[in-house]
């Protein structure tokens, strides 16, 4: 890792870690519980570097690795998108069963 | 053909992967946007995996592999996702972040066996392997108690946090020497050699499981939370580690979003992070606090008559209202009580039930208008002019100890329910509340406890209001 590289990469990072700062910040208390599990999907990125892991691997041991790094990967993207879909689908008043079109209002 | 534009187009696609994930957290954040806001991300990660496999340099004897494992471990948390019921929510956020955990660290092990002669490189999946294995024992153990496959109260034991930073050290330690004599871990097969590689993983994960041990079921949203920023700045490292910019910035971006969550939902319960780490909340029963007066069961029929009669009615409902999944009564048992021109206002606690936002998400569900829905220290100075405060399936956040000095619920703020005329609480039976702690509200004089499962009760509620 070159100096440039490892500025950059600090760079990168700061300006991520204050835009995910400022992105939630004024999240009322109800979308606490999706806004969790929202996240909990979004770093299923994971998945990608389990994928390049499991694809540049060259003998048994880090195939095993790999593959374990690509199902826990996966269980973690499908299961934490659905999740997510679930808890906010309550949100939708069109399909839920009191569907009376009362969608709660934004704007805290 | 020239695969030369490759990397740039992955890249190209990584970066509007980024930007859906900033709009889709943007968008979660308000009550309008939210599902649109887990679309966007969902697409996101859809095309920036299918971008990774056109990566140069994969051998292509491992995509069947790949695509079992997708297939494997898609399916079967996809299936167990949309099986459960939505009480149990909480601790399916927990297993899939303990799984992204465990991915996390599987990858910083591939990562430490093929770059074990490049320091900076190993020395950032170590602390990806790290972070990673102590969220995916830490969040498996959330999950077993949440679940009740494990004891929910705390479990201490003496020197308990030395143990802990015992097992945490060695774990550390054991990454420094990987990182001193790499060549032991890194010869190949790796795993073959008994290196120093598998030490740390051992000792982190240990760790995990023990520093979750002691907290108890009532904190564990915080704790998941927690576990989740703590999975994001995993993925952060690994991507570091492998130079891959989507799992740098997104990993940054659910470790700060996910720290500020922690924060946030820490306060709404008036604790700091490190009581809900290390204070064994609920663990010791108080002792010594003699309850004045006795429990005084009512009938469902004089409550109606109570209700009936009265100019506003407030009701709190808690984790027993999800439990019963008393929500869709109790929008009707609202409804009979405004054509019979009483108000109804909800008395939402932040942390009512087992997740913030718990009580909003199922009363939206039975299409209770959300502008009926005041959270505490909206509706607390309400309760005074409250002619029935209805209490269902409530218990530690009205409990009036949290007043009293000496409480282990001493200073977390309440919904101030026993100051209104008449309190009815229904209640399954007479356990205690998800704390461990005796309630002071159930033994007041204005308070009435109306006994049975919260569904059944509310509906003979409703039935009652009728022929009236």
């Amino acid at each position: 890792m070159t100096l440039t590289v490892f500025w950059t990469d600090v760079f990168i990072i700061m300006l991520a870690a204050f835009t995910g700062y400022e992105v939630i910040s004024r999240v009322p208390v109800l979308l606490h519980t999706p806004l969790m599990s929202g996240s909990n999907f979004v770093h299923g990125i994971i998945l990608v570097g389990a994928m390049v892991a499991l694809g540049s691997a060259t003998n048994l041991p880090e195939q095993i690795l790999g593959f374990i790094a690509v199902v826990l990967a996966a269980a973690n993207v499908t299961g934490g998108y659905a999740v997510t879909e679930r808890i906010l689908e309550m949100f939708d008043r069109t399909k839920g069963p009191g569907g009376k079109g009362n969608v709660p209002k934004g704007g805290h | 053909m020239s695969l030369e534009f490759l990397p740039d187009a992955i890249e190209g696609i990584y970066f509007v992967t980024i930007l859906l994930f900033i709009v889709a957290l943007k968008r979660m954040s308000s009550p309008a946007t939210a599902r649109s806001g887990i679309v966007a991300a969902g697409a996101a990660m859809l095309v920036a995996a299918v971008a990774t496999v056109f990566t140069p340099g994969l051998s292509s004897g491992n995509f069947l592999w790949m695509a079992v494992a997708v297939l494997v471990g898609g399916s079967l948390a996809w299936i167990a996702a949309k099986r459960v019921k939505m009480t149990d929510m909480p601790q399916m956020v927990a297993i899939y972040n303990g799984l992204g955990g465990g991915a996390a660290a599987a990858v910083a092990a591939v990562e430490l066996v093929i770059h074990a002669d490049a320091l900076a490189y190993l020395s950032l999946a170590v602390a990806g392997a790290i972070i990673g294995s102590v969220t995916f024992t830490g969040s498996l153990v959330a999950f077993l108690k949440l679940q009740g496959w494990m004891r929910q109260r705390p479990i201490v034991y003496a020197g308990q946090q030395v143990t802990n930073m015992v097992v945490l050290s060695l774990a550390a330690i054991f990454g420094v020497l990987l990182l001193a004599f790499p060549g032991l871990a890194g010869s190949v097969p790796a795993l073959a050699s008994v290196g120093f590689l598998p030490w740390v993983f051992l000792w982190a994960l240990l760790f995990g499981f023990l520093v979750a041990l002691p907290i108890g079921g009532a904190d564990m949203p915080v704790v998941i939370s927690l576990f989740n920023a703590m999975t994001g700045v995993a993925v952060a490292f690994d991507g570091l580690s492998l130079q891959n910019d989507a799992m740098i910035i997104a990993g940054t971006l659910v470790g700060a979003a996910g720290s500020l969550l922690t924060l946030l939902m820490a306060k709404a319960m008036n604790r700091s992070v490190s009581n809900v780490l290390f204070g064994a909340f609920g663990a010791v029963e108080e002792t010594g606090t003699q309850m004045a007066g006795s429990l005084k069961p009512i009938e469902a029929s004089d409550v109606a008559v109570m209700m009936a009669y009265a100019g506003k009615v407030i009701i709190a409902p808690g984790y027993g209202m999800a439990v019963a999944q008393a929500q869709h009564k109790v929008k009707e048992l609202m409804d009979v009580l405004e054509q019979k021109g009483v108000t109804v206002k909800f008395a939402i606690h932040p942390v009512a039930g087992r997740m913030p936002g718990h009580m909003n998400v199922l009363l939206a569900e039975a299409g209770v208008p959300y502008d009926r829905l005041f959270d505490r220290d909206e509706i607390n100075p309400e309760f005074a002019s409250a002619d029935v405060v209805l209490v269902i399936g409530a218990n530690d956040t009205v409990n009036p100890a949290a007043r009293r000095a000496g409480s282990p619920l001493q200073g977390m703020p309440i919904l101030d329910v026993d100051q209104a005329k008449n309190v009815i609480v229904l209640k399954r039976g007479q356990g205690k509340g998800f704390a461990g702690v005796e309630n002071d509200l159930f033994y007041k004089d204005n308070t009435r406890m109306l006994y049975g499962d919260a569904q059944e009760t509310v509906t003979k509620l409703v039935q009652e209001l009728k022929k009236l």
